[in-house]
């Protein structure tokens, strides 16, 4: 076993964890102050529950096993592993922080009204039911989607598509906040917005370079990549601004940041440095548009998961079709196999000698991972609505969560008198 | 020339706004207080010990406003303002001995 390969996977776990805090602080700072802890509860509860599913089954059925469909119990339960001469243990836990944030970006869509009870119970059903298929489908050895030769290096069908469009599913069942889009829910916090953005671009080396799973070339590129997209995203989102709103202003930063890092996440690994200047300002300029769609067609996806995450991951993925250059990267000519790890399959891009192939098993990828992701995400949250009411009350969503689905609140200004009552 | 002052809860300023927009009161001053009514206080819990808040969060509405309109801008602010909940807050009028726009120096209904 490679010790500079382990060192460098379970460092990455440690920086993955650290952007599920990171994106509390970032969707935190967005909501308005009545609902602040309610949004760091939604996330840091994904922390809490899904790496245990994880080690439970939740591995075990996203990666062991030969099968197309879904994996095996073989290393549910934490048994199975070789903790002396395999990476795989470490890969494990590695992988539950990945687990873990990804409903956690659902929770910006149905900020300020949904019942903290109902998100409790919705975060491990749909980890099972929707990410762990997903998943194997797009990382498991035989999986279909990566067997039919479709790309995604950190995440990018499998988190961010996946999410955003169950973001989707969610709200539409869920239903808009009170007063929106006419009365304004503008950023109580910007200070915890772009707090939230730094950790989020630190932890996001961790997620990419990461995911490379090795200490080795394919590793500098994704981190040099992610790097890079994430400043052209943050760059080209705020000159959007400029040139249509007239200012450059702190949340266009954040949200281009968050963007290019998005975009770049299934490409991360696949292309070199000026294509990823190209895919951070690409995702950045189209998810500065994409966020407007919804007063337009009337959904409330509250802190745009569906603009930045759904319409980013896709972006990004549909983008390995044309700048895809794995020649460049050192993968083994002709097979596409990275010759130290063995583990990914690459074709060239459109724009660097490849065909349309790759282009087109991009598209089939998203198309698969967003309709069964947006199909059994509704099914579960009709379900949750049917049984144990999704909503909170009208007058829980006007004096805020924090203080009725919590019972505390953030911000005490002032030296309040409270006494102790039990 | 009249002072009216509103206790109101927080999340319903945007109605208030509208509404004494909408009959014509050109500007107001409010402000984040703090107090309690009848209505009391909540309680918050912190590792199992549980507080009692009593000064709940309430925002102040103030409009200074002709003689002959403070009655209209009290009810206007009554009706937007009301939930039926214990709680809403309340209304009250004072008189104004007098008034000056610091800009142009008028003073009295001029001013208003």
């Amino acid at each position: 076993m490679d010790t500079g390969n382990l060192t460098w996977v379970l460092v990455s776990g440690a920086l993955v964890l650290f952007m599920t805090p990171g994106l509390a602080f970032f969707y935190g700072g967005m909501v308005r102050s009545k609902n602040v802890l309610n949004m760091l509860m939604m996330n840091f509860w994904c922390v809490l529950v899904v790496p245990i599913l994880w080690v439970l089954v939740g591995y075990s059925l996203s990666f062991s096993g030969s099968g197309t469909w879904l994996g095996n119990f073989d290393k549910a339960f934490g048994r199975g592993f070789d903790f002396a001469g395999s990476m795989e243990p470490a890969v494990m836990i590695f992988l539950a922080t990945f687990a873990a944030i990804t409903p956690a970006l659902i929770s910006g869509a149905v900020a300020d009204r949904m019942r903290f009870a109902a998100w409790a119970v919705f975060v491990p059903i749909w980890s099972l039911l929707v990410y762990v298929p997903v998943t194997y489908w797009v990382f498991a050895p035989n999986g279909f989607l990566k067997d039919r030769g479709s790309l995604d290096f950190a995440g990018g069908t499998a988190i961010h598509v996946n999410a955003g469009i169950a973001a989707l599913a969610v709200i539409l069942v869920l239903g808009k906040r009170k007063g929106w889009p006419t009365e304004g829910a503008p950023p109580h916090s910007m200070p915890l917005v772009m707090l939230g953005t730094g950790i989020l671009w630190f932890g996001w080396f961790g997620f990419n370079a990461g995911s490379e799973l090795a200490a080795d070339g394919v590793a500098v590129q994704a981190f040099i990549n992610t790097f890079l997209a994430a400043a052209a995203g943050g760059l080209f989102w705020a000159l959007t601004e400029r040139i249509r709103d007239g200012h450059f202003t702190n949340l266009g930063v954040a949200s281009g940041i968050v963007a290019g890092l998005v975009g770049i996440t299934p490409a991360c690994g696949f292309v070199t440095t000026l294509s990823s200047i190209a895919i951070g300002a690409i995702a950045g300029i189209v998810c500065a548009f994409a966020v407007g769609l919804k007063t337009k067609l009337g959904y409330d996806d509250a802190l745009d998961v569906i603009g930045v995450h759904l319409v980013g991951g896709l972006v990004g993925s549909i983008l390995i079709g044309f700048f895809a250059d794995p020649a460049a990267l050192g993968y083994e000519a002709g097979t596409g196999v990275n010759p130290e790890t063995g583990l990914l399959m690459a074709e060239q891009g459109l724009f660097f000698g490849g065909g349309a192939g790759l282009l087109v098993e991009q598209l089939l990828a998203n198309v698969m991972a967003m309709v069964y992701s947006f199909v059994v995400t509704f099914v579960i949250i009709k379900v949750l609505d049917a049984t144990m009411k999704i909503r909170v009350s009208h007058d829980v969503e006007a004096e805020g969560l924090d203080l009725n689905e919590h019972a505390e609140t953030a911000y005490n200004m002032s030296e309040r008198a409270m006494g102790r009552t039990n | 020339m009249k002072l009216v002052t509103a206790i109101i809860k927080p999340f319903k300023l945007d109605d208030v706004k509208v509404a004494l927009k909408g009959i014509g009161v050109e500007g107001m001053t409010v402000s984040e207080v703090q107090g309690f009514g009848r209505q009391g206080g909540h309680v918050e819990t912190y590792r199992g010990a549980e507080y009692q808040i009593d000064f709940v969060p309430k925002v102040r509405v103030e409009a200074v406003v002709a003689d002959a309109d403070a009655e209209r801008v009290a009810q206007a602010i009554v009706d937007a303002a009301r939930t039926d909940k214990i709680g809403d807050g309340k209304v009250w009028i004072t008189a104004v001995e007098s008034l000056v726009r610091i800009r142009t120096g008028e003073r009295g209904d001029d001013a208003v």
